[in-house]
């Protein structure tokens, strides 16, 4: 029975997917003509965007599920996804897939995204919150809702690449109406969702940003390591513009909300939320 | 702009050139205090010297630092003294320049050196003016009073502190969470090490990047109602004058204890004015007024100069990196349990 269910999922999901094929290039046909654009013709990728799907909560496909915290009821439940992978799912090397499942495992500590750590990229991206691009005259720059993130895309190829970090190192070139970004230097802290999906720090990301009408942009990323997958994989997703009048990328400081799950053990005894202690700000 | 010219002196360069850090501390003093061509560099801004956006305005994007000499509050023994001498900022400079020698057997010896990685203020860009102090208003240089409702605040966290100050990671001070620095304000001050800000600008919006915490200041150039929410930084709106860029600030959470002035909390009454002018090609004057009648009996004033930098900035992992907060606690923790033990039996 649990056999036929799996399958009957499987394949609701590849009739979706085949469905949803013929969509991707027919939005890229309505390109060119009605797109922003600043004075010397660039795309204008100015403005605040968001994703809508579940790629948060796994890139590959996937049915909903108990959220790693059973306490939140279904606030907490894992929304269900087609998944955002290019021919269906991440192709991981055995041992990465072993790595992957432990972070599964641990995903309500270890998670980076539930101690208020950077994102990284492409997770960034593709977070449930909205992200604002600053295109000037020479760099673009990219703020993130969550954590207060940032990263800047030099469009002048600097190579004097310095140490790793959480969000890595973006070099960006425009290639037609299409901005190229190429992310290295990343730390390889950072996983790609809350299922454990990760990569190390040999990850290269090729992001391709196209804008397909005033109000969307393709997003694709290209993600290459050699330590976690056996080839190079795809995710692609629509951005969708944030159009309401009075939009603005908020403060999200989410150190706080990681305190207590992060130093809870290391509170004074009889001090805690539920022992009725005093003291907290 | 009339006072650029006497009160302002270009911005020099201090860069690293030698290991040997008395002979470097020499040559960057001499070097930054120069009287060179100020007045020219001056006049030749005031003739559009500066770099402008496609847009028309002056250009600030860019990498720059506040990092400085001169104090907040002026020494009280200058009185009204609102200039050094050239001879006189040159003998307070190269006595401030100085790489801190710290005692053995104290935290700050086991502290890394500041020096070790290139963040002591002896080994950065400065930003020079002959200004005694950054507060310009009150003329006296120094802080005007606070209201007695900010008093007692402070005495209340004071207190609050004393008792609780180590019990949760949530009753740590701000910085020291990485949730908020007091040099980031607005007004935005020269901090320790890592004065450094990168600033972005577009037709409709300027960005102001500040290296530590990585905050992103977001600052819309048009009239959008404020967002009616508060937020740490506040929501800051700007607009041209001319050719300077005025950011007015409102919207403050309230929750800010300690910040920008001697630990007094900013309201969410409070309201911040800054004004940025690029005066050259290698600085920007930065005014700034903070009106909070809630917290303060006047509103005061300062101003300082930023320096240009080459960039780029690097990120600043506060939170990823914090092993401070769970030292400390895990720290007192065990005080508290070696306290016990040795308490008396009876106990």
């Amino acid at each position: 029975m649990a056999m036929r269910r799996n399958f009957m999922s499987a394949m609701s999901i590849v009739v979706a997917g085949l469905l949803l094929l013929p969509a991707v290039p027919a939005a890229a046909q309505s390109s060119a003509e009605d797109i922003p654009r600043t004075a010397d013709g660039r795309p204008d990728l100015n403005g605040i965007w968001q994703v809508l799907n579940s790629a948060n909560w796994n890139l590959d496909p996937h049915t909903a599920s108990q959220g790693a915290v059973e306490t939140l009821g279904a606030i907490g439940a894992v929304a269900p996804g087609l998944g955002v992978v290019e021919g269906g799912q991440i192709p991981y090397l055995p041992e990465a897939a072993a790595q992957r499942d432990e972070n599964f495992r641990n995903r309500r500590t270890e998670d980076p995204e539930a101690k208020c750590f950077r994102p990284g990229l492409p997770r960034a991206t593709y977070m449930p919150y909205p992200f604002q691009i600053f295109q000037t005259d020479s760099d673009i720059f990219v703020a993130y809702q969550y954590a207060g993130a940032v990263r800047t895309i030099f469009l002048e190829e600097r190579v004097d690449i310095p140490v790793e970090s959480w969000m890595g190192w973006s070099n960006g070139r425009w290639d037609g109406d299409t901005l190229v970004v190429e992310v290295t230097a990343l730390n390889g802290q950072a996983w790609l969702d809350r299922a454990g999906n990760f990569a190390t720090s040999s990850l290269r990301v090729i992001e391709r940003f196209t804008p397909v009408g005033p109000n969307h942009i393709r997003y694709e990323a290209t993600l290459e390591d050699p330590n976690v997958y056996s080839e190079p994989w795809t995710i692609s997703m629509p951005l969708y513009r944030r159009i309401e009048p009075n939009v603005r990328l908020l403060e999200f400081k989410c150190v706080p909300f990681a305190e207590e799950l992060m130093y809870g053990h290391l509170r004074k005894p009889g001090t805690g939320p539920d022992e009725g202690g005093e003291g907290d700000e | 702009m009339n006072k650029l010219v006497s009160e302002f002196w270009h911005v020099r360069r201090c860069t690293l050139a030698a290991p040997a850090a008395l002979a470097f501390m020499l040559a960057c003093a001499a070097v930054a205090l120069a009287p060179a061509a100020a007045d020219a560099q001056t006049a030749q801004t005031r003739a559009g010297g500066v770099p402008r956006s496609s847009a028309g305005h002056p250009l600030l994007q860019g990498h720059w630092t506040n990092s400085t000499v001169i104090p907040m509050q002026r020494p009280e023994e200058l009185g009204d003294k609102a200039y050094y001498s050239e001879e006189e900022l040159a003998e307070f400079t190269s006595r401030r320049l100085v790489i801190t020698e710290t005692t053995p057997g104290t935290n700050a010896d086991v502290h890394y050196f500041l020096d070790d990685f290139g963040l002591d203020r002896s080994q950065n860009v400065l930003a020079v003016n002959r200004r005694t102090s950054i507060l310009i208003d009150p003329p006296n240089g120094r802080f005007p009073e606070p209201t007695p409702r900010a008093s007692e605040l402070m005495a209340a966290e004071r207190a609050w502190r004393s008792e609780h100050g180590y019990d949760s990671a949530a009753n740590r001070p701000l910085a020291e969470r990485c949730v908020v620095w007091a040099h980031e304000g607005p007004p935005m001050m020269p901090v320790g090490y890592n004065s450094n800000f990168q600033i972005m600008q577009t037709a409709d919006h300027v960005v102001i990047l500040i290296e530590m915490l990585h905050d992103a200041r977001i600052i819309p150039l048009n009239d959008s109602a404020p967002p009616g929410v508060g937020q740490w930084l506040g929501s800051s709106q700007g607009r041209w004058e001319g050719d300077t860029l005025v950011v007015e600030t409102t919207g403050f959470t309230g929750e800010t204890a300690v910040r920008s002035a001697g630990g007094v909390p900013v309201s969410p009454e409070a309201r911040v004015t800054e004004r940025f002018t690029r005066t050259s090609p290698d600085s920007i004057l930065y005014e700034f007024t903070v009106d909070d009648p809630a917290m303060w009996t006047r509103p005061w004033s300062g101003e300082y100069a930023m320096a240009r930098l080459d960039g780029p900035m690097f990120e600043y992992a506060c939170h990823e990196g914090n092993y401070g907060i769970a030292n400390i606690l895990s720290g007192q923790r065990f005080e508290e349990q070696q306290a016990a033990e040795q308490a008396p039996e009876s106990q």
